[in-house]
């Protein structure tokens, strides 16, 4: 029983970096219909930042903030400068240019910091069975899923953005900057990606390193439906339970599979994910 | 309708309502090669009812789409109270006084009753907003109960309220309306077109009303313009038009 508990906790905790990464996920393909490949790519650089920052200034909290910030700025700059003016010639083109925006991403970042392992500090000390550093993860997540509910739901902003998401052409007609919603959008899903890659990422990083974190992610979103944010947390909860448990009941070999099962399984009973509406959309 | 008697000829000592609040000069809009407006002109007076006519693809949509820049004109000027919008973005044009309320409505029906009505006055950042909010509640009392429940739950006459109350929350001085009688049962059409009169003599909003069901809109409005393949076929006050035997067999379908 303890031991189930102990499994729990370390699947919960290593879910909310997949639920974090999920979710960025699943901002941006709500507000443009887009699988933003370059996700891991954006949390690497951001992750990156905050490793030069500790390094120069002695200070995580230093590093972790300048993580955030760098993804928020980059998200918005990739939004506005490269995603946009293709998005408008394809959908698809836009998508691809993600996947390459990743390859280059990945490769500037060895060529500047080196393809080698670095070592890289958790926010708190990750000893123990259910250690700090697990329980910072999980909170860091819940606060954050619930200041994007409060954004979305309660401000006007927000407002702004799901207009700017479900209906652009009303939204337009509303007064709504929409350019303006979706570089926002971008930023903020970044920032949630580098929370992600603070989270996953140590104790070592290299510039491949999240890249088995992308996947689950990605998995985590699907799971929960592409567009819908509570079903990207919970499916990225589920992922790390899921995982947990059967690396501890079965053995670790089956634990990425386990990813897959869950996939399938979750995919066959409700086609558009845990959550999804799907009636809500044909309109 | 010519050049002459649009702005320019306003300045010497005519009232001032003889400057129309908004103008279309000469106006042409394509898809590709296809040409959907070619050299449109009106003249809309302020607090004035409008109705323009025509039948499916006559570019009624289009003209509308233009005014307030979801389409780009190939050519021409639309002017809203002699400022020249012609280039503005959509989202600035709404915010000098030209609401739209597209075809089919353009409600959000992922969004409640309450946040789609609220999106509608969010640019306006004065203190009155709350009153707006209120004052169109009470145009439309079917709404009022509905206020926490998606759009997707209204009917579409409900719908067609939501989206002029929406479009009223931003204050108007001119609404543009696509059809806002498109399957609607006909008491509820009339309620609407009712509606826009009351506003008109309440608030003093002038109106363009977009319509297939042209004697509907002719017996509301004032004045009238028929599009034909994407030119003024006809134009003159809405009596006029609906006495017109000709014009009513050619172009308006009965
Ligand atoms: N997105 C588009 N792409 C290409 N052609 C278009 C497009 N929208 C409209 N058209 C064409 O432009 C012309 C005018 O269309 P428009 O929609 O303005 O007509 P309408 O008067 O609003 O018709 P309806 O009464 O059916 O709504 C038509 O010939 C139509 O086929
Ligand atoms: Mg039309």
């Amino acid at each position: 029983m303890n031991y189930f508990i102990t499994l729990t906790l370390n699947g919960l905790a290593s879910g909310a970096a997949y639920a974090a990464l999920a979710l960025s996920l699943v901002i941006i393909y709500q507000a443009t219909r887009l699988v933003n490949f370059a996700q891991p790519a954006l949390a690497l650089l951001s992750v990156y930042t905050a490793y030069t920052v500790t390094q120069l200034t002695g200070s995580y909290w230093l590093g972790f903030a300048a993580a955030l910030t760098t993804g928020l700025l980059v998200g918005a700059f990739v939004e506005r400068v490269i995603v946009r003016p293709i998005a408008r010639t394809s959908q698809l083109n836009a998508i691809i240019v993600t996947l390459g925006l990743l390859l280059v991403v990945q490769g500037a970042v060895g060529m500047i910091w080196g393809n080698e392992q670095h070592g890289f500090r958790y926010a708190f000390s990750y000893v123990g069975r259910f250690s700090p550093a697990d329980v910072f993860s999980l909170v860091a997540v819940g606060v954050v899923a619930l200041l994007l509910f409060g954004l979305y739901r309660f401000t006007p902003l927000g407002l702004r953005m799901r207009a700017a998401a479900f209906h652009p052409e009303a939204a337009r007609l509303s007064g709504v900057k929409v350019g303006l919603m979706l570089t926002a959008g971008w930023g903020i899903a970044s920032l949630i990606g580098a929370l992600a890659g603070m989270l996953a990422g140590p104790p070592f990083i290299s510039p491949n390193v999240f890249d088995v974190v992308f996947v689950f992610g990605i998995t985590a979103a699907v799971v929960g439906g592409l567009d819908n944010p509570f079903g990207a947390v919970i499916g990225g909860l589920l992922i790390g339970l899921g995982m947990s448990y059967v690396s501890g009941f079965v053995g670790p070999e089956l634990a990425t599979l386990t990813a897959l099962a869950i996939v399938v399984i979750v995919l066959s009973v409700r086609p558009d994910g845990i959550l999804s509406r799907p009636t809500a959309r044909k309109v | 309708m010519n050049a002459q008697t649009l702005p320019g000829a306003a300045g010497n000592g005519a009232s001032p309502d003889a400057e129309p609040i908004l103008a279309v000069e000469n106006l042409s809009a394509s898809y590709g090669a296809v040409r959907a407006l070619d050299n449109v002109s009106l003249a809309v007076p302020a607090q004035g009812l409008c109705a323009v006519l025509g039948a499916n693809g006559a570019g009624k949509t289009t003209l509308l789409r233009t005014l307030t820049g979801l389409h780009r004109a190939s050519s021409g000027r639309v002017l809203l109270e002699g400022e020249d919008i012609t280039r503005l973005p959509t989202e600035k044009v709404i915010t000098r006084g030209l609401a739209h309320v597209p075809e089919g409505g353009g409600v959000i029906v992922e969004l409640t009753v309450e946040e789609n009505l609220r999106l509608g006055g969010l640019w306006r950042s004065d203190r009155r907003s709350s009153t707006t909010f209120d004052e169109v509640m009470d145009l439309f009392p079917p709404l009022v109960e509905r206020r926490t429940k998606t759009a997707s739950t209204l009917s579409g006459g409900e719908r067609q309220m939501l989206a002029i109350g929406r479009a009223l929350m931003g204050r108007p001085r001119v609404l543009l309306l696509d059809e806002p009688s498109l399957g609607l049962a006909p008491l509820v059409t009339k309620q609407i077109f009712t509606l826009l009169r009351d506003l008109r003599d309440r608030i003093g909003l002038t109106v363009v009303l977009v319509e297939q069901n042209a004697a509907g809109a002719l017996s509301v409005t004032e004045h009238g313009y028929v599009l034909n393949q994407g030119s003024v076929a006809a134009e003159g006050p809405s009596d006029g038009l609906l006495a017109d035997d000709r014009t009513r067999h050619a172009y308006l379908g009965f």
